[in-house]
């Protein structure tokens, strides 16, 4: 990978991902292919003639969301805003993790036509003022959308004319839906904004703590990590703000996703000094022992770490031979967001299944960090072979509906909500892997495992939902050879 | 419109997208940022109690997913060529065009993109619906309005008596719609109609909008939304329009319902009183075997009546549990933010069909704000524990913080799965006499004394 620009905390803007990390959203072809395309950036975006929805990045600034304690305000039209099933989620979070409910503080500006000729900006204030009222919140994260973003408001004066007026961080995130096809993205926006805002030197480095950076999901590290005496520190979603103020305090930082995480575990390195952990994410047994090793080797503790790997490495030896058994053979196929889909192709080949593709929603060609270490698709490659089969396109279900009836696999993974429904749809067992941590360390390839097979033996359904579904692709589309014929003409 | 909202329920004007989508074999092109086409179905059809995708819409909408290139220069010829190629990929009846804020403010002409297609013969007709343009309501008329006047066009009616259009959901932001609509057809049909009823598995499809001039008239069951249309009909075809500002539940609404529907149609009296006749004898063995339950868990039932959701459906539902069921009405908040012009209309229906509206708060109240109607009725519970709350998610956590019962009505609904459910007609009365009762014991066991176990 080659060396990635420092980043610019000076800057209230992060730049979008097709800039930084040259990603990209179209490719067909094989993982080693893509892997060694990706060193000399050769990968280029397409015009397509055909798409269909994906997702963008200001839904996914919607992390702030999760940040216990802080408000968020959209500034948008109504249909931007979407706090329900996080409301939802969030707290089924809280309850597996153990930790109090919390709220979700959203409001939305609703900008109305005449906002859009007037300006919005009084509406904005009254918004983030009314939030503060509401919520007595630590921090306020502004969020821009399209709409605002076109018509020109000018969210940074006003969230800093706010914040000396609230005395509390008001936080503008820049995440206009049109400027990248990777959602991603928007989450930088955030991460950026509370490393901007939120995050302080260290007051007192705390030498047993680890920032993990995650989803909110459930809690495999707090024990993972406490075999080798150390603490997780779960950053963004469900901590609070005081919390992200002390990330800097950390001994190191690690995350379940390079593609989530290499940015702030980038900044928090150069801007207040916690060494990266550099490691490909805990997914199957040899990343999950080099993710271990590294930390061990950041906080001191090399020898316990051999003797956790070895003694792990025993417990779950017999329970991974059976598991094996009952799969053995299966052929699969994964439809996931980008590090993800290799992190799963990882475990699944620990657990000796056939892997006989991979789709991931955009490519990054390179990190935040650069770090050959992270770059969980060289990883990949370098220690299990190559993978046929492995696309890139933004989900796209009229491609992947004639991948999958051409690979006819026995399960799919899909990581991304509606897209499950693709594989249900063909009368293929799919599983929507959405909390990401309950797969991770040692134990997290036994309930991968688990998950197959009560996919495989309730595959009944899908099977019945395949015979009285009809999809709605025309006949020509179908008789198609090549599922990416309309994503080929590139642009400048 | 107005101000900042905490708790949304609704979505955009783009939700005219399901509206698209509700119509069988019909298709949704949207011209919008890489999100719109996704959250706006988030919102309206997952947090409508999971309705699905079904054909074509969900993660498979075709989106030209706007970028910064669009936004500086104009996507009106990329939008161009990727009509002709959704056109080729999808099989579909009609396409319509949808526009998001981004090709809203940067001005792309998507009723000019359509009309080239449609020139050339293919189904293919474009809507203005910009998120800033108004909420899910709005995009719904905005929709229909441009389907009849593009779509359907000027063409000279052959006015067949006895044929009905029927305008009374906006799918899915009525999470019922399906089973509303069925329920709506079944007695239309059985007073003697034949029914276009235009939406859901019980429409023919886009034959049945290409029959829609040649109705007998338009029937609007709803207080604004529908009139666009019905007016719109009027003036191009001559149809004239029933307007009845409630969905009716109950057999005492959907009886008067019936009949003035029969009386404007002309109908014979006879069959419509056998038909009406034979639904009560049905609906009333029904509901007399639920009295050795009401009588011995008298204490048990809640009798305090909060609504919350949209107009048309707020107002049927109060008038059925208030006057059949004995409950009193204590807060009634109206989500759909109605046109100003409309909402004395709809506070004067109400008073018409609700028995005994009480001393509430100002009944009813036109709230879009979430955080106000949750801060409303928190007040007007004074503590009590006898309240039944009809809404959406956010008021099951608002009836579990209080020790109250809660039940779904409006959206958002992400904890319960909708599939043929309905509350309208006889049968939808029926069903919400079942929910009601049910509901008590979802707080915990109960007895047929006054004790609970296990209350929240
Ligand atoms: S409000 Fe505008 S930008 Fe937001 S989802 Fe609706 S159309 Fe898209």
């Amino acid at each position: 990978m080659a060396m990635a620009h420092p980043v610019r905390l000076d800057l209230p803007e992060v730049e979008v991902r097709e800039q930084r990390l040259r990603a990209t959203v179209s490719y067909n072809g094989t993982a080693r292919d893509l892997s060694r395309r990706s060193k000399n950036f050769s990968l280029v975006n397409h015009e397509r003639g055909f798409e269909q929805c994906s997702t963008c990045q200001q839904g996914c600034a919607g992390i702030a969301y999760n940040v216990r304690g802080a408000a968020v305000v959209e500034h948008s039209p109504i249909g931007c805003a979407q706090p329900a099933s996080a409301a939802m989620g969030i707290n089924v979070a809280n309850a597996a993790r153990g930790l109090p409910d919390q709220s979700v503080n959203v409001l939305s500006t609703n900008l109305s036509e005449s906002d859009t000729v007037y300006g919005g900006a009084e509406k904005l204030r009254a918004t983030v003022r009314e939030a503060k009222r509401r919520f007595s919140p630590d921090a306020i994260f502004v969020l821009s959308s399209c709409a605002a973003g076109i018509i020109g408001e000018d969210i940074e004066a006003v969230t800093s004319e706010l914040q000396d007026e609230l005395g509390i961080p008001v936080i503008p995130v820049f995440c206009e839906g049109f400027r990248s096809k990777i959602w991603i993205s928007g989450i930088d926006a955030t991460f950026h904004g509370i490393l901007r805002q939120i995050v302080k030197p260290a007051r007192k480095k705390q030498p047993d703590l680890v920032n993990v950076f995650n989803f909110e999901g459930s809690d495999t590290f707090t024990p993972l990590l406490g075999k080798l005496d150390l603490r997780a520190n779960y950053v963004i979603s469900l901590a609070d703000v005081e919390t992200l103020s002390r990330m800097s305090e950390a001994a190191c930082t690690a995350h379940i996703c390079e593609t989530l995480a290499t940015y702030p575990a980038k900044a928090l390195e150069q801007e207040f000094g916690v060494p990266e952990v550099r490691s490909p994410p805990p997914f199957g047994i040899s990343w999950t022992d080099a993710w271990l090793r590294e930390i061990a080797r950041i906080t001191d503790r090399e020898e316990l770490a051999e003797q956790v790997i070895e003694s792990e490495h025993k417990r779950l030896e017999p329970l991974l031979e059976t598991m094996r058994a009952q799969l053995a053979g299966r052929r699969v196929y994964i439809f996931a967001g980008d590090s993800y889909a290799h992190s799963i192709s990882n475990m699944l080949l620990d657990l000796g299944l056939d892997l006989i593709g991979v789709n991931t929603f955009h490519h990054d060609q390179t990190t935040d960090g650069g770090l050959e270490e992270a770059d969980s698709l060289g990883q990949l490659v370098a220690s299990k072979g190559d993978i046929g089969n492995f696309s890139v396109c933004d989900k796209q279900p009229f491609q992947m509906v004639k991948v999958l009836k051409d690979l006819q696999p026995d399960i799919l993974i899909v990581r991304h909500t509606n897209m499950a429904v693709i594989g249900a749809k063909l009368g293929i067992p799919t599983i929507q892997d959405g909390d990401v941590n309950i797969s991770a360390g040692y134990d997290g390839l036994i309930k991968l495992g688990e998950r197959l097979l009560t996919a495989w033996r309730t595959r009944r359904i899908f099977q019945n939902i395949a015979r009285h579904h009809r999809h709605p692709y025309s006949e020509w589309w179908m008789a198609q050879n090549d599922p990416f014929l309309l994503s080929s003409e590139p642009v400048a | 419109m107005g101000g900042y909202i905490e708790q949304p329920r609704f979505s955009c004007a783009l939700a005219g997208q399901q509206t698209v989508l509700a119509i069988p074999r019909a298709l949704p092109v949207v011209h919008a940022g890489p999100g719109c086409s996704g959250k706006v179905f988030a919102f309206s059809a997952t947090n409508a109690g999971f309705q699905g995708e079904g054909y074509g819409g969900g993660g498979a909408v075709s989106s030209t997913n706007t970028g910064e290139t669009d936004v500086v220069f104009g996507g009106e010829p990329k939008l161009e060529r990727f009509v002709g190629n959704a056109l080729r990929v999808l099989d579909g009846d009609l396409f319509v065009i949808l526009s998001g804020c981004t090709s809203g403010l940067i001005g792309d002409d998507v009723v000019r993109v359509a009309q080239q297609y449609a020139r050339d013969g293919h189904p293919v007709i474009g809507a203005e619906t910009p998120g800033f343009r108004g909420n899910s309501y709005v995009g719904h008329e905005i929709v229909v309005h441009e389907i009849i006047d593009q779509f359907v066009g000027d063409v000279t009616p052959a006015v067949r008596p006895g044929l009905v259009n029927v305008f009374a959901s906006v799918p899915p932001q009525n999470p019922f719609w399906r089973g509303d609509l069925a329920e709506i057809k079944r007695v239309l049909e059985g007073i003697g109609l034949q029914v276009n009823i235009l939406f859901g598995a019980g429409s023919a499809g886009i034959s049945e909008w290409r029959d829609l001039p040649n109705a007998q008239f338009n029937l609007v069951l709803s207080p604004w939304v529908g009139l666009d249309a019905a007016e719109l009909a009027e003036k191009k075809y001559g149809t004239p329009y029933l307007h009845l500002p409630f969905l009716p539940i109950g057999p005492e609404l959907t009886g008067k319902t019936l009949r003035t529907i029969a009386d404007f149609a002309g109908l014979p009296a006879g069959p419509v009183e056998e038909f009406i006749a034979h639904e009560e004898l049905v609906f009333y063995d029904y509901f007399v075997s639920t009295a050795d339950f009401v009588a011995d868990y008298r204490n048990m039932i809640p009798s305090e009546l909060y609504v919350v959701g949209d107009s048309a459906y707020a107002l049927g539902a109060t008038a059925f549990l208030v006057n059949e069921l004995g409950f009193v009405p204590e807060g009634i908040y109206l989500t759909d933010d109605p046109p100003e012009n409309r909402q004395s209309d709809i506070r004067q229906a109400l008073s018409d069909i609700v028995a005994d509206l009480g001393d509430g708060d100002p009944v009813p109240r036109f709230e879009i704000d979430g955080r106000a109607i949750q801060d409303s009725i928190r007040t007007r519970l004074h503590g009590s524990t006898k309240a039944l709350i009809l809404g959406s998610t956010w008021e099951d956590y608002l009836a579990r913080e209080t020790g109250n019962l809660s039940l779904h009505l409006s959206l958002p609904i992400t904890n319960d799965v909708v599939i043929d459910r309905s509350y309208a007609g006889y049968r939808g009365g029926l069903r919400l006499m079942e929910d009601v009762y049910t509901s008590i014991f979802k707080a915990g066991d109960i007895a047929d004394t006054t004790l609970t176990r296990n209350k929240q």
